[in-house]
C-alpha cells in the first residue's frame, strides 16, 4: 500500500481526537449552530471527523500482514 | 392497525431468516460463524445492529429528556471514535487469529493464548453472568414496548413471548448467517424509521428553529451541559465503549468476516451510523419537554412512544414499534447465539466425552438446543424479574469494559501471563461488586459524587492487575507466544 502519512501521526490524531472530545469551552454556550445548540453540533461534527480519521487509518495505516497471517496454517508453534 | 404493522414486520423478519437458510452448508462452522463469508455491508449492519439495543435508543431519549443535549457527547460521539478504533486494533486481529486457528469463541482464544483451561472456564462464567441482564432487557423491553404502544391491549408477557419465539425461529433455522441477514434488515428498519419519526414530529411542532426557540424559553438548561453533566463524567464515560472489545456477540461477528478488507467499510461508516441513530434520539428526547413536561425517572424512557402517539398515531406508531422490536431482536439474536455457541464449543465439545470428535451435524444440533434452552430460560426469568433489572444492565456494560485489558494484553503483550489475566478478572469482580452494591440504587452514580464513572476506576485496577500479575509470574512458553504473534506485529513486546 502506498503510504504518504506515517502511522504514528495517525495514532497521535486518535489521541488528539480523544482529548478534543472534552469540549469544556462549549459547556455553557447556548448559541445555535446549524439550528442546534453548539455543544450538540460540535459532537455531530466530531462524529464526522471520527469517520474521516478512520478513513485515514484504513488508507494509510492498514495492517497488510493480517490477511497473510490469517491464511497461515496456524502451526507457527507447538500445538497446545 | 398498530398490531397489523408489527405482525407484518415480524413476518418479514422470519422470511429474511428463512431465505438465508438456503445457503446453509450444514456444518458447525457455517452455523456458528457463517463459514467466515460475511461481506462488508452485512458486517457493518450486524456489528452496528447488535451493539445498538432498544435500551440504547429509548434510554438515550429518556436520558436526554432529563439531562439535555449533553447526552449525545456522553454516549454517542465517544462511541463514534472508540468503537471503530477497537474494531481496527482488536477486531481485525481477532478475526485473523480466529481464521488461522479455527476459533469459534473468545474463550477458545484466551484458553489457548495463555494455555490455561482454568482461565477459559473462569472467563466463560464471567462472560455468561454479565450477558444475562442483556438478554433479560431485550425480552422484557419487547414486552413493555408492545404493551405501551397498544395501550395495554397486549400484555407484557405476550410481547416478550413473541420476541422469544421469533428470535428462536430464525436463529435456530439460519444460525449466524440468518442472524446477520436479519440484523441487516432490522438495522435498516430502525435507522430509517428513527429518521422518519424525527422529521414527522419536528414538522408537526413547526420545524427545528421553532422548537429550539421554545426550548430556549422554557428549558434553556437542556440546551447546554451546565450542571447536568460533570466534565469528569464526560471524560470517564469514554471507558464504557471499550466494552465492545469483550462482548462475546461482537467477537462472534468479527469472526464471520470474509477477509481483513471486509472491515474497511464498517470502520469508515460506523461513526456515521451512530450519528444517524443518535441525533434523532437525543433531539426528540429534549423536544419531548415541550409536549410532556415533568416526567420523572424511568417514565421519560417512553418519551419517543408518547411523541409518536401524539403527533403521528396509527401506522407510524406501528412502524415505531416495529423499529423498537428491530433494535431489540437485532441484539438479542446475536447474544443468544453467542451464548449457545459458547455452551456448545467451550463446555460440551471441550469437556464432554468424545466432544473433540463431535460430528458437524451434532454441533449444529447442540447449538440449536442451547439457543432454545437459553430463550426459554430468559423468558421464564423475565416473568419473575422486576424492572430493577434495567439498572443492573447498565452495570454490565462497565463489567465488560473493565475486562478490556485482557483482550488488549492477549493481542499486544507477549509477556502477559494467565496469572495476569486471572488477576485482572479477580480485580474486576471485586471492584464491580463493591461499586455495584454502593451505587446501583442511585441513578447516575459516580465515585464519591465527583463525576468519575466507576468503570474508569475498575478499568485502571484491571490493567494494573494484568501488568503486576504478569510481571510477578513466569513468562509464557516461547512456543505459545510464537503461535500467536508474528514478526510483523509491531505491537508485541
Amino acid at each position: 500500500m502506498n503510504r504518504t502519512m506515517p502511522r504514528w501521526l495517525l495514532y497521535l490524531l486518535i489521541l488528539a481526537m480523544y482529548i478534543l472530545h472534552n469540549d469544556l469551552w462549549l459547556w455553557d454556550n447556548p448559541t445555535l449552530f446549524f439550528g442546534l445548540p453548539v455543544g450538540f453540533s460540535y459532537h455531530i461534527v466530531f462524529c464526522l471527523a471520527a469517520a474521516l480519521l478512520l478513513t485515514l487509518l484504513v488508507n494509510y495505516a492498514w495492517p497488510d500482514h493480517l490477511e497473510r497471517e490469517a491464511d497461515d496454517d496456524g502451526n507457527g508453534g507447538e500445538q497446545l | 392497525m398498530t398490531l397489523a404493522v408489527i405482525f407484518t414486520y415480524l413476518g418479514l423478519v422470519l422470511l429474511v431468516g428463512g431465505l438465508s437458510h438456503r445457503l446453509f452448508r450444514g456444518t458447525g462452522e457455517d452455523y456458528f460463524v457463517a463459514s467466515r463469508t460475511i461481506g462488508p455491508f452485512l458486517l457493518l449492519m450486524s456489528l452496528f445492529g447488535t451493539n445498538m439495543t432498544a435500551f440504547a435508543i429509548l434510554g438515550a431519549s429518556g436520558e436526554a429528556y432529563h439531562e439535555g443535549i449533553g447526552v449525545f457527547g456522553l454516549m454517542a460521539s465517544s462511541s463514534a471514535l472508540i468503537i471503530p478504533t477497537v474494531f481496527f486494533f482488536v477486531g481485525m486481529r481477532v478475526w485473523a487469529l480466529g481464521k488461522r486457528h479455527g476459533f469459534l469463541t473468545q474463550v477458545q482464544y484466551f484458553r489457548q493464548r495463555w494455555a490455561s483451561d482454568a482461565l477459559g472456564l473462569v472467563l466463560f462464567i464471567v462472560l455468561v453472568v454479565l450477558l444475562i441482564p442483556y438478554l433479560l432487557i431485550g425480552v422484557m423491553g419487547g414486552g413493555l414496548t408492545l404493551n405501551l404502544i397498544t395501550k395495554g391491549d397486549v400484555p407484557k408477557w405476550a410481547g416478550s413471548l413473541l420476541v422469544c419465539v421469533v428470535v428462536m425461529t430464525y436463529v435456530c433455522y439460519g444460525g449466524l448467517r440468518g442472524t446477520a441477514w436479519v440484523n441487516t434488515f432490522q438495522t435498516l428498519v430502525f435507522m430509517v424509521l428513527g429518521g422518519v419519526a424525527f422529521v414527522v414530529i419536528l414538522s408537526e411542532l413547526g420545524g427545528l428553529s421553532v422548537v429550539m426557540a421554545s426550548l430556549a424559553q422554557n428549558s434553556p438548561d437542556l440546551l447546554i451541559r451546565g450542571e447536568h453533566i460533570k466534565p469528569a463524567k464526560l471524560l470517564t464515560y469514554t471507558c464504557i465503549p471499550l466494552s465492545v472489545g469483550m462482548f462475546p456477540h461482537m467477537f462472534m461477528h468479527w469472526l464471520t468476516a470474509k477477509g481483513a478488507r471486509t472491515f474497511r467499510v464498517p470502520l469508515m461508516v460506523y461513526p456515521l451510523c451512530i450519528a444517524a441513530v443518535w441525533i434523532p434520539s437525543v433531539t426528540l428526547g429534549v423536544v419531548g419537554h415541550l409536549d410532556f413536561p415533568g416526567l420523572k425517572g424511568p417514565a421519560a424512557n417512553s418519551i419517543l412512544v408518547r411523541l409518536i402517539d401524539l403527533h403521528a398515531p396509527d401506522v407510524l406508531a406501528g412502524l415505531l414499534a416495529a423499529g423498537v422490536f428491530a433494535a431489540v431482536m437485532s441484539s438479542l439474536d446475536s447474544q443468544v447465539l453467542s451464548i449457545g455457541t459458547m455452551f456448545t464449543q467451550d463446555i460440551v465439545r471441550h469437556y464432554g466425552a468424545g466432544g473433540k470428535q463431535m460430528s458437524e451435524r451434532r454441533q449444529v444440533l447442540y447449538g440449536r438446543l442451547f439457543v432454545t434452552a437459553i430463550l426459554v430460560l430468559t423468558f421464564v426469568l423475565s416473568q419473575v424479574s422486576d424492572r430493577s433489572i434495567f439498572k443492573l444492565a447498565i452495570w454490565s456494560f462497565s463489567g465488560f469494559a473493565a475486562l478490556f485489558p485482557i483482550v488488549f494484553a492477549a493481542l499486544f503483550w507477549k509477556r502477559s501471563t494467565k496469572y495476569g489475566a486471572l488477576s485482572s478478572i479477580a480485580s474486576v469482580a471485586v471492584l464491580w461488586i463493591y461499586f455495584f452494591t454502593k451505587g446501583w440504587q442511585t441513578p447516575g452514580y459516580t465515585v464519591g459524587g465527583t463525576g468519575i464513572m466507576p468503570v474508569a476506576v475498575i478499568l485502571a485496577a484491571s490493567a494494573a492487575a494484568m501488568i503486576v500479575g504478569s510481571l510477578l509470574t513466569k513468562p509464557p512458553e516461547p512456543a505459545v507466544v510464537r503461535r500467536f504473534f508474528s514478526p510483523h506485529d509491531a505491537g508485541g513486546r
